[in-house]
């Protein structure tokens, strides 16, 4: 076990080195800032074309009067729920030929209308792009009763606040649970490409042998895989002190913000630090093994695509326990090892008990030892010998 | 922590043994069964041309890929890897961190085999200076010249002072300056009281160097033992001129002698070289030249690998 530990140290210490002194990881670095800039800018464009596609406008053909008292009835359903929810309404005068008048209206290219109101309050017509069961012709039923029978204002209710209540708790509290997996999953996505490389310079510079001849192979996969999960601390640390969208937030309220987990904020993050440890040793070492195998950055690269996939499918199997901590589906989804890390991460803030995070730790910790020594076994199966390469999936017993 | 060399003791124990070594990848079975004890502080050599299953050998002795069957056990410890920190070794394929400095990379080697970094980099700056790279002790190895970067890989390979070297195929890709250097660091080694096992295709640098060999054909093992051994195993041949075409001498001359350019070449008879100088003289040959030639260790591979083996290794070693 000592020659073990020091030999992951020496590997570790060489890695983390080249890594971090490395002009390439000012790069690594800033990389966050593309994808935020990216999404930034696409959200904004989003929200903008999603704000104007979803609050249909509605022309509305009526007298001045009849008119008022709509946009009033209107203006108190948008107060109840949300005024960019409820329908705009435009006021044109009645003209003499009023199905020219519609057509007019429906071909304006300037100001897109997306029905037009028609025949007062008595007998109302809705003529134009819109299904009779749908949100915009049940809203216009709503405002055109108020405004032909206007009720009385509603009685004010006399509200008692609390800081939670069951089910808002559980509500919340999944927030928080979705969140965290959130967070978790993209930082270990956008660690593992690298963990994918991490033999491709030993094994390029022919160093692998003189390594492999000094120390067990696990040894090397546990340095490397250590010393990846250092380089990405710091980086985490880096992008949490620097992050400018980060400082707003956390001026702007911070974690308060957010519902408190059902284990408490503290021990929640550090069973989240533990577990992005955890999570990334998981799958780092289910890539580091598949990555070893490849010869060229050609090779990685190709393999690159599936293993995102694979990533992803994991994070789904894990989001389906978010919201039922004691499902079946949950208990498998946290037994499987790659999952684990998240839903337990989840399941800390849906429920307060500590123990089964120990028990799930020491089971993450025994499968990294596993997928490790078994990488280190293939690997040395099938890299670490002379003539023709043998694949793993041509692997034979030998 | 480092154990100090005990290079003064006396070594009984062989430094390595392999009894019955075989490796199979699939169908190709590389390593057949081989067995071999290398003498603690000797240099031994291991010859065979490519594909002899040599690099395999030494990798199973090493403990980077096991065996399939067969044991093999390294100063004393039937886990290879137990004894990493009093190995060095140097593979065929060279390789270094193409960003680390010089004494960097020897440290670095160093530290795998269990020396301290800051030991390592004393001793990597010593090693560099006695072997006139000390001014590219600080400078990366990419701007280093090819001989630069084996002679790093080597130093770096004895840095934590081993008790035992395996090199293999450790003259490849040197110039003559550099072999004869390489040489002369594999003896002073020895000197020291390391063993040093080093596999070959070039039969002179065995011939040179090594007190014991094996050779290895097609995954077995075909000879062990000296270099004396192996010579011996051939009879002397004997070279000879005579002014008389014909005669009662003709009787002292075997069956199966050839000749060549008016030269007799046959093996020497069982009796020695005096019962067929008188013979000779006897009978009359007027002998003008005669010369007894013990065989080399060419002559003995080629008897012992057979004539394929040979060829291939004789093509592996042009210019050499």
């Amino acid at each position: 076990m000592t020659r073990l530990i020091r030999g992951a140290f020496v590997i570790a210490r060489r890695d983390f080195t080249a890594t971090v002194l490395s002009k390439t990881f000012l790069f690594f670095l800033l990389g966050p800032i593309f994808p935020l800039l990216v999404g930034g800018v696409f959200a904004g464009i989003g929200a903008n074309v999603a704000v104007d596609r979803e609050r249909p406008v509605i022309a509305v053909i009526a007298s001045n009067a009849d008119f008022e008292r709509l946009s009033v009835a209107r203006d108190r359903l948008a107060v109840a729920i949300d005024d960019q929810s409820v329908a705009r309404l435009v006021h044109y005068l009645p003209e003499p030929d009023l199905a020219a008048q519609q057509e007019r209206l429906l071909g304006m290219k300037d100001r897109p209308v997306r029905a037009v109101l028609s025949g007062g309050l008595d007998r109302p017509m809705l003529t134009g792009e819109v299904h009779p069961d749908g949100i915009a012709a049940r809203q216009l039923g709503l405002i055109i009763a108020d405004a032909s029978a206007p009720r009385s204002e509603p009685p004010r209710i006399r509200v008692v606040p609390t800081d939670a209540s069951s089910g808002s708790l559980a509500r919340d509290r999944t927030r928080t649970a979705q969140i965290g997996q959130m967070v978790l999953f993209f930082l270990t996505l956008l660690l593992s490409g690298m963990v994918m490389s991490q033999l491709i310079e030993e094994k390029s510079n022919k160093i692998i042998e003189v390594v492999a001849a000094a120390m067990p192979i696990d040894a090397m996969f546990l340095g490397k895989l250590f010393a990846m999960l250092a380089a990405s601390v710091v980086g985490i640390a880096v992008w949490t002190a620097t992050g400018a969208a980060l400082v707003g937030w956390l001026n702007s309220g911070g974690l308060s913000a957010l519902p408190t987990p059902a284990v408490g904020w503290p021990e929640f993050l550090a069973l989240a630090i533990v577990y992005f440890a955890m999570n990334y040793l998981l799958l780092g070492a289910v890539f580091l093994t598949i990555g070893a195998q490849a010869s060229t950055a050609r090779e990685v690269q190709t393999m690159s695509m599936p293993v995102t996939f694979g990533q992803l499918v994991i994070f789904g199997f894990a989001a389906t326990a978010v919201g039922s901590p004691d499902s079946l589906r949950t208990l498998a989804a946290a037994i499987f090892p790659l999952s684990s890390p998240m839903v337990m991460l989840a399941r800390a803030a849906e429920r307060p008990d500590i123990w089964p995070h120990l028990v799930a730790i020491v089971w993450q910790v025994g499968w990294v030892a596993v997928i490790l020594h078994l990488g280190a076994k293939l690997f040395r199966k099938t890299v670490m010998k002379s003539g023709p390469r043998t694949r793993w999936w041509r692997l034979r017993r030998t | 922590m480092l154990r100090q060399p005990q290079h003064e003791r006396v070594e009984t124990a062989p430094a390595v043994e392999a009894v019955e070594l075989v490796k199979q990848f699939g169908e190709t079975r590389a390593v057949d069964g081989v067995s071999l004890a290398v003498p603690a502080g000797s240099i031994y050599g291991l010859l065979g041309p490519n594909g002899a299953g040599k690099t395999t050998t030494l990798r199973m002795l090493l403990g980077i890929i096991d065996p399939s069957s067969g044991v093999r056990r390294v100063l004393g410890r039937e886990r290879p890897l137990d004894a990493a920190h009093e190995v060095g070794y140097l593979p065929e394929e060279r390789g270094l961190y193409p960003s680390m400095h010089a004494r960097d990379a020897i440290a670095f080697m160093g530290a795998l085999r269990g020396l301290s970094l800051r030991e390592g980099r004393r001793r990597a700056d010593a090693l560099l200076a006695d072997h006139g790279l000390g001014d590219w002790a600080k400078k990366p190895i990419r701007t280093l010249s090819k001989g630069m970067a084996q002679t790093v890989q080597l130093l770096g390979t004895i840095v934590h002072d081993p008790r035992l070297i395996v090199l293999d195929e450790p003259f490849a890709g040197l110039d003559a300056i550099n072999q004869a250097k390489l040489e002369e660091l594999i003896r002073s080694k020895a000197r020291a009281g390391a063993t040093i096992i080093f596999s070959t295709h070039v039969i002179a640098h065995a011939e040179r160097l090594c007190e014991r060999i094996a050779i290895v054909a097609q995954g077995r093992v075909v000879f062990e033992g000296g270099v004396d051994e192996a010579r011996n195993r051939l009879r002397p041949i004997v070279r000879l001129r005579t002014r008389a075409e014909d005669g009662m001498w003709r009787s002292a001359i075997p069956e199966g002698a050839r000749r060549d350019r008016g030269e007799w070449v046959f093996e020497l008879p069982e009796g020695g070289p005096e019962p067929l100088l008188k013979a000779l003289i006897d009978g009359g040959a007027g002998i003008e030249a005669l010369a007894i030639e013990r065989p080399g260790l060419h002559d003995a591979f080629v008897a012992i690998a057979g004539e394929a083996a040979a060829a291939a290794m004789g093509r592996q070693e042009p210019g050499q």
